[in-house]
This record gives structure tokens, sequence and C-alpha cells, in this order.
């Protein structure tokens, strides 16, 4: 008879988030999808992009991180498209683990998704711009990983509520996009003040504001998460 | 006997219509419940109750003393829907391996092999669940459900797809875990498959019961043509 203990909070997070992981790896629907959009934003901004007009180091930003947003979008939407598909969610919420444990799981596997894109996309944009992104590449990383965390964890929760909705494909980015603005906004700031060669100090003010940012997405969007779920 | 599964006026509405409709049940540690019923009559969604995946309205249901939708609860449920609830990119064994990671089952792979092997559907275990037939599909389906040997097994629809081989199979298996000591709820349109693992029949219709008794001495014949009439 069923006599096992439930993994905790964090070990259960752990097990759906490789599910995902190799569900995404087995299938490489959403991360070949993700390249492709990046490529292609980045090969039209290069053609209607001036040189003569805007310095590289003025517009790289902007384009950097429109593009990580959208490409993350990608994979945001289907990390509950395989949920529904059979209605596996079912199976999950009968499961003897939380509803944060779940979400937790899913946040972690989009944000190795979100991280994998900006891994293929920044050398793109660095070879389309020809940007030294090597010289600034620590400070860049953490700010990757910043904004990746807040990103997935707005976009997970926005994907769990748009889930079971007929115009999910439509919605996530409608309601994800405003509250990606408070996380786009410091990473871009930061990268362009990396770019343009100013000192990491000049860039803290806007890096604790995205921590206060990620801090507060993931906490609410944890708490918030379980109440997507009510019938 | 002290009830492993009790239901105890449940209601649930979806907008004016009540599916559920102040429904009172229990299941013993042994025992079986078949519930019969036409589409709509509010089988699925009792079910659905039952397993937590919808909150009441009114009532409360409760697994060994422990409320729904409480971790304690559902820990002790297994439920096989009529959608499969796998993985289609995922391996037979990975589905089920998954399942049992959840339920914290310590030896996940001997547990795995031994639920792929009840449902006779060990030698595709490793072949991805979209290349398998929907039967196929159904077996790894129950073999998902039952990892975790539970205490309470709900089963909507569980012979959708199955094949004679598959069907024996399940009804083998639902008898078993009668025999060690699970509750059953098991909601079917074939009565004969019903009857053959229940100790209780049931007999739904706009969300109530309708009809409920002991199956010890109920007469399959008579039953299926009382049945017919109910609803001709």
């Amino acid at each position: 008879m069923s006599r096992a203990t439930p993994p905790g909070m964090l070990a259960s997070a752990l097990i759906v988030a490789r599910k995902d992981l190799a569900i995404e790896f087995r299938t490489r629907s959403a991360f070949l999808s993700a390249m492709v959009l990046s490529l292609l934003s980045l090969v039209i901004f290069y053609f209607a992009w001036d040189p003569t007009a805007v310095a590289a180091v003025d517009v790289a930003p902007g384009i950097l991180w429109v593009t990580f947003t959208f490409s993350g979008l990608l994979g945001l939407h289907r990390s509950f498209g395989v949920e529904a598909q059979e209605r596996a969610m079912d199976a999950l919420l009968v499961a003897p683990i939380s509803r944060e444990s779940i979400f937790i799981g899913k946040a972690l596997a989009n944000l190795v998704f979100v991280l994998g894109v900006q891994l293929v996309a920044l050398p793109a944009v660095s070879l389309f711009y020809n940007l030294p992104f090597s010289a600034i590449i620590g400070p860049l990383a953490m700010v990757m990983l910043l904004a990746a965390i807040g990103l997935t964890c707005v976009g997970t929760l926005f994907a769990g509520i748009t889930s079971n909705t007929r115009m999910a494909e439509l919605l996530l980015p409608v309601l994800a996009l405003p509250f990606f603005v408070p996380i786009v906004l410091p990473a871009a700031q930061v990268t362009a003040k990396l770019l343009a060669g100013r000192p990491f100090d000049e860039s803290l003010g806007w890096i604790r504001i995205l921590l206060a940012f990620d801090l507060v997405f993931v906490y609410a969007c944890t708490l918030a998460f379980p109440f997507t779920l009510e019938d | 006997m002290t009830p492993l599964l009790e239901a105890s006026g449940l209601v649930r509405s979806f907008g004016t219509r009540r599916a559920v409709d102040g429904v009172s049940f229990s299941v013993a540690a042994g025992e079986a419940l078949a519930l019969f019923g036409p589409n709509g009559a509010g089988k699925t969604t009792l079910l659905r109750l039952l397993a937590g995946l919808l909150k009441p309205a009114g009532g409360s249901a409760r697994i060994g003393g422990d409320a729904l939708p409480a971790v304690p609860a559902r820990a002790r449920v297994g439920l096989i829907s009529h959608r499969t609830m796998l993985y289609d990119a995922l391996t037979a064994r990975e589905n089920v391996r998954f399942a049992a990671q959840l339920h914290g089952i310590g030896d996940v792979d001997a547990a795995t092999q031994r639920a792929l092997e009840a449902l006779r559907v060990a030698d595709r275990a490793d072949v991805p669940v979209r290349a398998l037939s929907r039967g196929l599909q159904q077996r790894v389906a129950i073999a998902r459900a039952i990892v975790h040997q539970p205490d309470v097994l709900l089963a909507d629809e569980p012979y959708t797809g199955l094949d004679e081989q598959g069907s024996a199979a399940l009804t083998g298996l639902l008898l078993e875990r009668r025999a060690a000591g699970a509750a059953l709820v098991v909601v079917t349109h074939q009565l004969s498959e019903g009857l053959a693992v229940a100790s209780q029949a049931a007999v739904m219709r706009a969300g109530r019961f309708l009809r409920h008794e002991s199956t010890a001495d109920l007469d399959l014949t008579r039953y299926a043509a009382e049945y017919r009439e109910l609803f001709s």
C-alpha cells in the first residue's frame, strides 16, 4: 500500500524540471524555434541598421534584450503546452507535491531554456555587430542570469494562467510583456554601460533594481501560481 | 468497516447546472464501487472531486480521514482518466518513473518495472509513448496510476482502448488491488466489466445517485434490464 514519503518542495521541483528538460531535449521544438527567431531578428535588425548614423554599442543592448525577450517567450509557452496535451497536468495535481513546487520546477526548466537561448544568441550579436563581449563577459553573464530569473518567473506564471485559454499564444505575450519591462529596462541599461566601457560601479544602481524585481517576482509568482490552478 | 474513501454531500456546479448534487457514499478498504450512468450524468465530475482536482461547492471528500486535496490524502490516490495524462515525447518507462519519483518511492526503477509488467507492457517500456497504440498508451497510463500502489484507485473509463488481453490484465489488477485492501471507484459504461470488480454498484443521473446497492445479490441480467429501463 502507499506508504512512501513524498519528496519535499525542492526535490519535487527538481523532478518536474528534469522531466520538462527531458521533453525539450527529446523534441527540441521550442529551442530550435527560439534559435530561428533569434537569428532572424538579428538579421532583420542588422539590415535595418545604418552603422554610419548609430554606433553598434548604442544599438546592440536594445537588440540583444528584444531578441532574448521574444525568443524566451516561445519556451515559456511550451512549458504548459506539454501538460495540456493529454491532461498530464491532472496527474501532476493529483501527485502529493505542492503547487508551488510545480511552479518552481517549471520555472527552473524555463530558466535553463532562456539561458540556453542567451548562450547561442550572444555570440551571434557579437558577430553581427562586431562587439567585444569577451571583455565584459563576467558582469554581462551576471546581468543575463538575473534578468533570466525575473523573465522566467513572470513568464512561467502567465504561461500557467493562459495555458487553458483558447488564445494562449496571443495572451501570453500580451499579459507578460508589461511585467518584463522592469526586468529588461535595467538589464539593457547595464549592458549599454558595460559596452560603452563605463566602470561596473556605475551600473550597481540598475543591478540593485534588477535584483529587487527578481526577489519580488520570485516570491510573488510562487505564491500566486497555486491560485491559477483553481478550477 | 471503517471507510477508506468517504464522500459526504458533495456538490459541484458549472454555471447554473449542478453536475454533482449532494452525493454521499463510502468505500471501505477492499471494496469497490462501480459507477454507471449515461453521458453527462456527473460521473467524471464526481471522480475529479474525489481526486481533489475540483473543489466542491458543498460537502467534502476524505481519504483515510484526511480531507482532499491535502497532500496526505493525495499521496494515497491513484487516478486513471479517459485521457492518458502521459507525455508523448517520453518513453513508457520515463512516464511511469516520473510518477514514482513524485510519490517518493524508494526503489523507483523496481517499482516502475513491476507496474509495467503488471500491465504487460514491459516489452515496450523504452518506446516513446507517441509511438504506442492507444491501447498500449492506456496500459502505460494505468501503470503510471498504480506505480505507488495507491490505497484508493479512481478509474474513469479505464477499459478505453484496451484489447481483450489488456482488459483481462486490468480486471485482474483491479481485483488484486481490492484483495490488497485498496478502495476502488470504477466509472464505466460496461455493466459486466464494472460489476466484475465491484462490491457496490451505483447509477448516476443528473448529478445524483438514482440507485446504490451491494452487488452481493445482484443478478447481472436483471440489473442490465433495469438499467436500460431507467434510461429508456
